[in-house]
């Protein structure tokens, strides 16, 4: 069995079908990535299974526990992480914290041992900082780790929101575009980085990227959209090679 | 400039990061104990307003420092806290029981109300509590037999395992009462701050989309925000009924709600240090004031809404000129002292943030 399968998946905004009928399955140790023009439905789908969009019509299943059960702070609890396309952290806080609130589905503590700062609560932030700083070690943010957010370069709080979605050890790791807006040696960094994901920690990873450098060089299998729906899916080189692919990136008659 | 040489992860999660730090609040804590052999009655009950004002500013910062969520109706809160607690009190509770309980009362209301209005954000949530404000000088009028209506209620004397306690009569040992409050809220504060709950609400403030992903229930951690936050404002508002000695439906009003909100402003948004600069401000501002202006106009001379336009400047020059509040001042100049001479003009500027994905629903 598939650790997530999507079957299906529709869902309009008003007149627009911004996905359509779409199916796809991960696997469990994979880097799947999803490939498409502007406005194919690639965020749209990630928003689909963090829950941020209710959909039409399909199922979105997760290692056998239906997603469309769960609001979308619960689907965090089974163990999915997500970045966001144009940085989601939170500002006003520091690295250190930032990457703490990552590890908010572990906590274990409740509202009066916190007030009194019972034995217990101390004893676990240890251990969520100790799982912070193995996450600050592998993605070299040492320097940062008091720095407040809002004063960091974008590099670095790309980062930063990597290691808020490892922090929380999930089991599949969503990555919006995580090569946008960075450097040729970020984005090499951020290449090993995948590939240290998947082979050391064992985390299936879907991202969606549009360099297609990065993608052809970490993924196992891609899919590519346009207009919602599916187009090709295959090994990077299929998918590159692909006739309809080739159309829709560059338009008809270009192959 | 104090480097510090961090050994164990503990260095971070105590109270106090280091010794010299340590050290300055025991000295601070050692003089607000002697403060009642050092200076008179007349200060010292002005000390204790400024320590009641504080703990309210820690409640409403709990709520809009921490978890961005603006009130402008936390003077029903106070109300709350100092009906339920003189109720109580005169059905025989005692006050060791009755003073936390009102705080819980105030908590729960807190959260009810919190269900609806919380689905509001920004200027909505605050017009909204607006509301509250209002509402809660007609309610105190309505349930006349049991708040006593306009003619108002006294509170009853304090008793504490046979010890009595007064504010007129016995300032220092309502000052000690005052102070020991402000010491358990403040230590609440900060025991959240450093604990998960303290991060959900940053997380909440700054980007309600990624701490969903990250596993944050939105309006469950809003509500424990607006419950703890009331519950705190709710025990200061027990404690100004004390102070006051009488209350009726106008004493907590609108004017006390948006005091309260620019107290917080003024001395610091997010910060507990914050809400006691805001505090010695709007407590001692009005005496300021009238004293100044008797100098220069001489006794006899009423400037009607002086205080609340000198208010009303102040919030906006600091909103102009210093939004971090008279604390954020406060750490410029201690950091320019501590880096001399190698402070620079530049070192607070920050970048403006980036583009942030619009809300998704």
């Amino acid at each position: 069995m598939s650790l997530l399968e999507i079957n299906n998946a529709t869902l309009k905004f008003g007149g627009v079908v911004a996905v359509n009928d779409l199916s796809f399955s991960v696997e469990e140790g994979e880097v799947y990535a999803i490939v498409g023009p502007n406005g194919a439905g690639k965020s749209t789908a990630f928003n689909l299974i963090s829950r941020f969009y209710e959909p039409f019509a399909g199922t979105f299943r997760f290692d056998g526990n239906n997603l469309l059960d769960l609001d979308a702070d619960q689907v965090a609890d089974l163990g999915i992480a997500r970045t966001f396309q144009n940085i989601e952290l939170f500002d006003h806080a520091t690295v250190l914290q930032n990457l703490l609130v990552g590890r908010h589905r572990h906590r274990k503590t409740t509202l009066l041992e916190e007030m009194f700062f019972m034995p217990r609560v101390r004893r676990e932030e240890e251990r969520h900082r100790a799982a912070v700083e193995e996450v600050i070690d592998f993605l070299d943010l040492q320097p940062y780790r008091n720095k407040m957010i809002a004063g960091l370069p974008y590099g670095v709080r790309k980062v930063v929101e990597l290691g808020r979605a490892l922090a929380s050890e999930p089991r599949l790791l969503l990555l919006d575009e995580p090569a946008s807006g960075l450097s040729v040696e970020e984005t090499q960094d951020m290449r090993w980085w995948i590939d240290d994901i998947r082979k050391q920690m064992g985390i299936t990873v879907l991202m969606v990227e549009h360099d297609m450098g990065l993608v052809s060089g970490v993924s196992d299998r891609v899919l590519a959209l346009a207009d919602g729906a599916k187009l090709a899916e295959g090994t990077p080189a299929e998918v590159q090679a692909d006739p309809a692919v080739i159309e829709a990136y560059l338009g008809a008659g270009a192959a | 400039m104090r480097i510090h040489f961090k050994t164990t992860y503990n260095d971070d999660i105590r109270l106090f990061p280091d010794r010299w730090t340590f050290m300055v609040y025991a000295a601070l804590l050692v003089l607000a104990f002697a403060l009642p052999y050092l200076i008179g009655e007349f200060y010292l009950g002005e000390v204790t307003n400024v320590l009641i004002w504080a703990i309210a500013g820690l409640g409403l910062m709990l709520l809009t420092g921490q978890t961005g969520q603006a009130s402008l109706g936390h003077a029903a809160f106070l109300a709350i806290g100092c009906y339920a607690n003189t109720i109580l009190i005169e059905q025989g509770v005692p006050f060791i029981v009755a003073f936390p309980l009102a705080g819980i009362i105030t908590g729960l209301v807190g959260v009810l109300i919190a269900i609806p209005v919380l689905r509001l954000h920004g200027i909505y949530l605050a017009i909204a509590t607006i509301a509250l404000s209002v509402l809660a000088d007609d309610i105190i009028v309505l349930t006349e037999p049991w708040s006593g209506g306009v003619s108002g209620k006294f509170p009853e004397m304090i008793t504490i395992f046979g010890l009595e306690i007064e504010r007129w009569s016995m300032p220092s040992r309502f000052y000690y009462l005052v102070l020991v409050v402000t010491i358990i809220c403040t230590l609440f504060y900060r025991n959240l701050l450093r604990s998960p709950l303290g991060r959900a609400f940053a997380a909440v403030r700054d980007s309600e989309v990624s701490a969903t992903a990250m596993g944050v229930h939105i309006a469950r951690t809003k509500g424990k925000a607006f419950g703890l936050s009331c519950m705190i404002t709710g025990w200061a508002g027990a404690l100004m009924g004390y102070y006051a000695g009488t209350f009726n439906n106008e004493t907590f009003s609108l004017v006390i709600s948006i005091t309260l909100l620019m107290m917080i402003v003024i001395g610091g948004l997010g910060t507990i240090h914050g809400a006691f600069f805001g505090a010695v401000v709007v407590a001692f501002l009005p005496q300021g004031l009238s004293i100044l202006k008797d100098g220069v106009f001489g006794s006899g001379v009423a400037i009607p809404g002086l205080e609340t336009g000198v208010f009303g400047v102040i919030l906006i020059l600091f909103i102009l000129f210093e939004p971090m509040g008279i604390y954020g001042r406060w750490l410029k100049i201690r950091i320019w002292f501590e880096l001399f001479p190698f402070a620079r003009k530049d070192m607070f500027r920050r970048q403006k943030s980036y583009l942030k994905t619009e809300r998704l629903r």
